[in-house]
């Protein structure tokens, strides 16, 4: 049996390569198949999902819910010092110096990156807009909004906060930061399917010691995170409990 | 359940005392200062209490804005923060929310340990493991000024 492996489509393309490495240390490691499989969207995921063809997933943390209480999925790990945090960012000359100062009809420019555009919708409350009075313009990417910012034509952007740094000193001296999320517990998170339920421990032995040896070292650096972290399915439950408040 | 009075030590600047009869019975004398602390930007204030409403976990924005120690607060009664602005009625409505399975929102001006105040857009939700609820989390964060005006105009009506 070939097991599927996926990323949320949320990662920086700078990883590609990295999570590839991961996928075939993965396989040696476990002597099995495992096909990674990258969705160019949230939507087409959530179509492989529904078709039960995922079973090993780095999930965005507004996905856990579906993923842990609907289909089945248990935590394994977490990056290790790595929370989803937001960015509400202007163009650097713009007149707008806090949230505060924004007002309804203004432009939003966004991604389809389900947990930044609900944390940066959460971070508008204070100046009383929601979905119904701005206008929100969805990008592909989160250099296509700098360069909605930087064009003028959008008020503000969502960022997730480790895009924003990840973009070119150039382009960040041209923006300026009105607020960042400092929430901490909100992450991705690796989930593993029910097909692969019964080999956890194993699964787990072999990611949270990726530390412990120089080709996992290798692999860590490949995806930018400094090791994983131990998740509980408590820890994982807990995240969902508090993103329930958060979405209406 | 542990809920001690406050302290005129732990009070900065003047202040009114007030004293609660919460609904188990346990009263507390408060000491309140009309005094606002903002809202800290980007931040959520999370707790989690158990069933009957003790703290059982608190973030590092809890213990912050509240003024109390994680210490203070583990094992407390979550009317620690009671502050006597807001209407017994809007508590009632919480609990029967959350205990009839529904989410509970709502605008919430708390009493920190030094007598101030801070104001929230709190939500609260029972936390169900294996079919029974086993705690209720509650996220705070930053609410718009319009709707806490609103408020500071409708809940001294509903005393």
């Amino acid at each position: 049996m070939t097991y599927q492996f996926t990323v949320s489509p949320d990662f920086g393309p700078s990883h590609i390569a990295g999570w590839q490495i991961f996928n075939t240390f993965l396989q040696r490691k476990l002597s099995e198949a495992i096909h990674f499989e990258l969705y160019d969207s949230f939507d087409a995921q959530h179509k492989a999902i529904a078709e039960d063809n995922v079973d090993l997933i780095y999930a965005n943390p507004y996905d856990a819910a579906m993923l842990v209480r609907d289909k089945g999925f248990v935590a394994i790990a977490k990056p290790q010092d790595k929370a989803d945090e937001a960015m509400i960012v202007v163009n650097a000359e713009s007149p707008i110096q806090s949230v505060e100062d924004l007002q309804p009809g203004s432009k939003i420019a966004t991604t389809d990156d389900p947990d930044v555009h609900m944390m940066g919708m959460i971070m508008l409350e204070p100046a009383d807009l929601d979905t119904s009075n701005v206008e929100l313009k969805q990008c592909d990417s989160y250099i296509l909004i700098a360069k909605e910012l930087l064009r003028g034509t959008s008020d503000v952007g969502f960022f997730l906060e480790e895009s924003f740094q990840d973009m070119s000193a150039i382009v960040r001296e041209q923006l300026r930061s009105l607020v960042t999320s400092q929430i901490y517990i909100i992450q991705h998170s690796l989930l593993l399917g029910p097909a692969l339920a019964d080999r956890k421990e194993e699964i787990a032995q072999i990611i949270l010691s990726m530390n412990d040896d120089e080709k996992g070292k290798g692999v860590l650096d490949s995806l930018g995170i400094k090791g994983w972290e131990h998740l509980e399915q408590e820890d994982v439950e807990f995240m969902i409990d508090l993103m329930s408040t958060l979405v209406e | 359940m542990q809920v001690q009075d406050m302290k005129p030590e732990d009070v900065t600047g003047d202040y009114r005392e007030q004293t609660f009869t919460f609904f188990d019975g346990t009263k507390r004398k408060v000491l309140v200062c009309d005094e606002e602390v903002p809202y800290p930007e980007g931040r959520l204030i999370v707790s989690v209490t158990d069933p009957s409403g003790i703290i059982t976990h608190v973030n590092k924005s809890f213990v912050e804005m509240s003024g109390f120690s994680e210490e203070e607060l583990l094992g407390a009664g979550h009317y620690i923060l009671r502050h006597p602005d807001m209407p017994p009625a809007a508590f009632k409505d919480l609990w029967d929310t959350v205990r009839a399975g529904k989410k509970w929102s709502g605008y919430v001006k708390n009493l920190r340990k030094d007598g101030k105040f801070y104001w929230v857009y709190a939500t609260v939700v029972a936390n169900v493991r294996d079919g029974n609820v086993k705690s209720y989390t509650s996220v705070r964060r930053k609410p718009s000024r319009k709707k806490i005006q609103e408020c500071e105009a409708l809940y001294p009506t509903l005393f």
